[in-house]
């Protein structure tokens, strides 16, 4: 299990703005009557996406008030799933997964760029506030392995250079082309197709 | 090698584009109102004439467990939900469907739907793949536009809605009931089977959940028929499967090939060699990092499909192929898988939320070289307490790559670790109680 703990600064009150409270309406109505508690998961999504990229607690009391469940059902939720961040990452979030099919193909340099470019310690903010990084478990990319994924983005066939433009460029506010960097098409065999050929070349 | 035109994922590469028109030249939604109209057991005689078993890990048949829907709708309606949760280490098949074919998938949806007689479906993607999902929602939306699903779904006079519910990174979802647990905005924690989830599911109803891939190869099973299906592949492990080899080789791919294809052609052939040459291969982890792996002297021989995976005491579990070459430390490889499965304990049953770490741990203190002898088999022996005293399958998976290790690289483990116990072992006592507290020396 992983140990997950809310920040210590917490705002007064949250509460969703317009755009939010409609997104919010229509997934409760992708459910039955009743089982409005189905949609919590994705009004937690909504509420970090409004929020800056994390949680308050303000806001997990007021998906119980809108889902009329109990507050501390909504708590477990937001605790137990890790996608939803508990204190501030900032504004881009930069999550590198090192598990062993990306970290036999050199993960571990993509962490050591995050370090010199954005914090010396994981779920740190950077000087300027605007970003963050941990390592992740596996993300579903493994035959671009090494990877990452920022906000929702993924980056593919990365190496410690190219990690670190990508990284120079977020930190300049600029966003970056998702994909692979090492210019393959999705998961094609780079230059060793062997099947659908007919079709590629259509 | 399998012939282009029995490949089911014509558009596995994104050359065509995955938007209606192209999935509909590519031969999808073509004729979907006559097969429905040949009846609910046809379908289902059909699915099970092919011996498709599921593609998520467990290779259940699918018509067998479609069978089991309850044949007349009671007060309570049928679901049907589709599995998207892909999260095992080395597998990253589902998403290229979800992006790429998701005509295949949602006419699939379609077909399964009728036959277990389910109004709403439930598609479960995992948070990570927001961006994938929202290419199956404008594919859905596609969908709707032309009438091919909602009411009357494809002129078939059946209804039915598809909706998308995003996880939100946890690697359990991916076990049937924790995914049930989580549409139903809980945390995701496995419930105990029986009750199946296909008499009481989803808000307590009758619910049949696939793997995407499953759900995605239906239509074109029908179309071409059982027979054409169970020609591929060998007896009971039939069809075609999108394998994914990553790891040391030289083109990392997903490829979709045959059953009982041998692993070395994969290999060689389309992931273009392991890095070093076939000499320097070191271990292979065939399923998904939840299957034990397998050394290099059996690589040689060894075919891909369950039975005979089963048979190497590993399994094909989702076919996502991970290559480990000499290069790498594999006590270290399985160090970190441990600590995968670690994090992603769900955290209910109390052998595997603190086996799991326990395992990571002395396998962290072994790739170092500072065990000492007797952990090896307290190891073996913490695997052994996992497996099988679990509420999910997560006991096995977590323990079994720690078992395959034991198996097959004891010596190395053995070469590297060799201090002297902490404490002498006392025969008559077990090491599960604190021998320190015998041993004045060490209290």
């Amino acid at each position: 299990m992983s140990l997950r703990r809310p920040a210590k600064d917490q705002p007064e009150i949250f509460e969703f703005n317009s755009s939010s409270l409609e997104a919010a309406n229509t997934i409760v109505s992708k459910y039955p009557k009743g089982k409005q508690q189905s949609a919590v998961m994705a009004l937690l999504y909504i509420a970090q996406k409004q929020n800056n990229n994390w949680i308050p607690l303000a806001a997990m009391k007021c998906i119980a008030k809108f889902l009329n469940m109990p507050y501390i059902k909504v708590y477990e939720v937001a605790t137990f799933y890790t996608m939803y961040n508990l204190s501030p990452v900032g504004k881009y979030f930069v999550q590198v997964c090192t598990t062993t099919p990306c970290m036999i193909r050199g993960a571990n340099q993509l962490v050591e760029a995050c370090r010199e470019k954005i914090s010396e310690n994981e779920t740190e903010l950077s000087d300027d506030k605007s970003c963050s990084w941990m390592e992740v478990e596996c993300l579903g990319a493994c035959v671009n392995a090494p990877m990452m994924q920022i906000n929702d983005d993924y980056y593919e066939d990365l190496d410690k250079e190219k990690t670190l433009d990508i990284l120079d460029k977020i930190l300049k506010g600029e966003t970056p082309k998702p994909g692979s960097y090492r210019g393959r098409v999705n998961n094609e065999p780079e230059n060793n197709r062997k099947t659908l050929m007919d079709l590629k070349n259509a | 090698m399998l012939k282009d035109k029995d490949r089911i994922f014509q558009n596995l590469y994104n050359d065509q584009g995955p938007d209606i028109a192209s999935s509909q030249k590519r031969g999808d939604w073509v004729g979907t109102k006559d097969l429905i109209d040949k009846g609910r057991d046809w379908i289902i005689n059909e699915v099970k004439t092919s011996q498709l078993r599921g593609r998520g890990g467990a290779g259940f048949p699918t018509g067998l467990k479609w069978s089991f829907a309850p044949k007349e709708v009671g007060s309570r309606p049928h679901y049907l939900v589709i599995n998207g949760d892909e999260s095992e280490p080395g597998t990253c098949k589902d998403r290229d469907i979800l992006r790429f074919e998701p005509h295949k998938l949602i006419e699939g949806c379609l077909i399964a739907a009728y036959a277990v007689q389910a109004h709403i479906c439930y598609i479960y993607i995992r948070g990570e793949y927001f961006i994938d999902g929202e290419k199956l929602q404008t594919a859905i939306n596609e969908a709707y536009k032309k009438k091919l699903i909602g009411k009357n779904a494809a002129g078939t006079g059946w209804d039915l809605d598809i909706y998308i519910h995003y996880g939100a990174g946890a690697y359990i979802c991916g076990e049937e009931t924790a995914l049930l647990e989580s549409i139903e905005g809980k945390k995701g924690q496995p419930r105990l089977k029986p009750p199946f989830p296909a008499l009481i599911g989803l808000y307590g109803c009758p619910t049949i959940i696939n793997n995407v891939e499953t759900i995605a190869v239906v239509p074109t099973i029908l179309r071409r028929g059982g027979e054409w299906f169970a020609s591929l592949g060998r007896e009971k492990n039939t069809g075609t499967k999108i394998f994914c080899i990553s790891g040391n080789v030289n083109n990392p791919c997903n490829v979709e090939e045959e059953m009982n294809i041998p692993l070395k052609e994969l290999i060689e052939v389309h992931a273009g060699g392991v890095i070093g040459g076939w000499d320097n291969l070191q271990a292979v982890i065939p399923g998904g990092s939840s299957m034990p792996l397998i050394p290099k002297k059996k690589c040689e021989t060894l075919t891909m499909d369950f039975d005979s995976l089963m048979a190497e005491k590993s399994g094909l579990g989702t076919a996502g192929i991970v290559v480990i070459n000499k290069d790498q430390d594999i006590i270290k490889c399985m160090a970190r898988i441990a600590r995968f499965y670690k994090h992603e304990s769900c955290g209910q049953c109390t052998p595997c939320r603190e086996g799991s770490g326990w395992m990571w741990r002395m396998l962290e203190r072994m790739a170092e070289g500072k065990a000492s002898k007797d952990e090896i088999e307290m190891l073996s022996d913490v695997t052994n307490q996992i497996a099988g005293h679990t509420i999910c399958a997560f006991g096995e998976g977590s323990s079994w790559p720690v078992q395959g290790l034991l198996r097959h690289f004891k010596k190395e483990i053995e070469k590297r670790n060799n201090l002297d116990p902490i404490v002498e072992k006392k025969i008559s006592i077990p090491y599960l109680v604190d021998q320190h507290l015998f041993d004045k020396k060490n209290a």
